[in-house]
């Protein structure tokens, strides 16, 4: 639609970052990757897009650095209490009838989301038999993902969450303060794989009873959008659970008879069986 | 001046209930410009903007969803704790990134975006309020050849938010709420 010249740069600046470096943001919602691409831009020192370019295609070192500024990494330990009081109240019911379980959070950045589940399925009793995937395609998230390890002023956030999501024990019990920061448990993770996975270009990769993917899928176009959710469709089994973001729905999704609304004020679906 | 809006953005903080009801209601029965709304609210909250001002409005009033495409006669508010956004394409999107002056939604963040999307066709419009937040929006919208309201700061509940989008450009144009929603339904062409 628009072909003002930065623009035009921005798009070369995609393309050369998916030809270098295979990691593809072609299909991502532009208004906001341009955002934090300017501030990239800004802390690099460039004035144009096009200078950027130069330094990402020529420094591998400046890669990693703006991988920060393409993905959104902006999370908390149970976010949205009221989405984890329905997995806690209507899912794990469901879940609790099969010998093993499998959980996908895609988009994991630094790891919030999964010990948010790790925790609410040892409180109900799932977590010995359960295994957690953790998927992100940034390496630098990952890294933080498995240290488990935050900011200490950002545990009585975490802690009202965690009340608010039905907590059945004190949060205080899965972690350690020390010098600022609180470290999460080891054996939170013990049954957690985190992955770099890209819901880009990469596949399905096991077949799991419940995805959680939240504040993800609006970073995408409705093509990648459409792409996303496919993944999640072949990963899940029959009546298995896909959680969204508050904002986030499936009423326009190329996927969206595949889905039948499970707990639709707080965006949980449940695949259909045969189609 | 009116000849070729194509889009409104609006960014309220302390006294925006107050001072947003003196310009929605304002907008007639078939306004042909798309209204988009931040307004600074507590992330937890379920938002009561939409269903507060659908009640007073001519216009339909909603609060976004991502993707959606805009519609004129319409007025879309930010939902809370997240930012709203306009794409190249004229679509909306959500992004909860980080805030922006303490804030999610962020004034800054959709008046710039939007800029980016209708250039010259965009008023930019910022009312009451007790930060800064708006007013880097607010220079973006008139760096890209739009036009900008602010409300008259000795009318607003809290001025610190006017007195920032004043200071931010000099062709910026201060104006009382009734000169405001009198100014937006003649750019609709329907004063």
């Amino acid at each position: 639609m628009s072909d003002k010249t930065e623009d035009i740069e921005l798009r070369l600046l995609l393309e050369a970052i998916h030809k270098r470096y295979h990691y593809d943001f072609r299909g991502y919602s532009v208004a906001s990757l341009k955002r934090r691409l300017t501030q990239a831009r800004e802390r690099f020192g460039c004035d144009t897009f096009s200078q950027l370019q130069d330094r990402v295609l020529h420094d591998p070192a400046v890669l990693p650095a703006l991988l920060a500024y393409l993905t959104v990494q902006v999370s908390e330990l149970f976010r949205d209490p009221a989405y984890f009081r329905a997995i806690r109240e209507q899912v794990v019911p469901h879940l609790k009838t099969y010998p093993s379980l499998k959980v996908w959070v895609a988009g994991c950045s630094a790891g919030e989301e999964v010990y948010s589940l790790a925790i609410l399925f040892r409180e109900e009793g799932l977590d010995e038999r359960t295994m957690f995937y953790g998927t992100d395609i940034n390496p630098e998230a990952l890294k933080r993902a498995e240290a488990g390890v935050y900011d200490l002023d950002r545990l009585p956030l975490f802690t009202e969450n965690h009340r608010k999501a039905g907590g059945k024990s004190s949060l205080s019990d899965y972690y350690t303060a020390a010098y600022g920061s609180a470290v999460f448990d080891k054996s939170l993770r013990r049954r957690t794989v985190f992955s770099d996975h890209s819901l880009a270009s990469d596949a399905v990769f096991a077949e799991v009873q419940l995805v959680s993917c939240r504040n993800v899928l609006i970073y995408f176009d409705r093509d990648l959008q459409d792409r996303a959710v496919g993944l999640f469709k072949d990963s899940l089994v029959r009546k298995g659970f896909l959680g969204l973001g508050a904002k986030e729905s499936l009423r326009f999704s190329a996927h969206a008879d595949a889905f039948a609304p499970f707990a639709p004020d707080e965006r949980v679906y449940q695949k259909q069986g045969d189609l | 001046m009116s000849a070729g809006a194509e889009a409104v953005v609006i960014g309220a903080s302390a006294g925006a209930v107050d001072a947003l009801s003196a310009v929605l209601p304002a907008l007639p029965k078939g306004y042909p410009l798309p209204v988009m709304v931040v307004v600074h609210l507590p992330p937890d909250k379920k938002s009561v903007m939409a269903e507060l001002f659908r009640g007073k409005c001519a216009v339909d009033v909603r609060e976004a969803d991502d993707k959606e495409p805009l519609t004129g006669g319409t007025v879309y508010f930010a939902p809370p704790d997240y930012h709203l956004l306009v794409e190249p394409d004229r679509r909306l999107s959500l992004s909860s990134e980080e805030q922006v002056h303490f804030s999610r939604p962020s004034v800054d963040v959709l008046f710039e975006s939007a800029a980016d999307a209708f250039g010259p066709g965009l008023v930019g419009v910022v009312l009451t309020g007790a930060n800064a937040d708006g007013a880097r929006g607010l220079r973006a919208v008139l760096a890209a050849g739009g036009t900008g309201l602010v409300q008259t700061p000795t009318t607003a509940a809290a001025a610190a938010m006017p007195l920032a989008a004043l200071a931010a450009h000099p062709a910026a144009r201060a104006l009382t709420l009734d000169q405001i929603a009198a100014h937006l339904r003649e750019l609709g062409g329907t004063s």
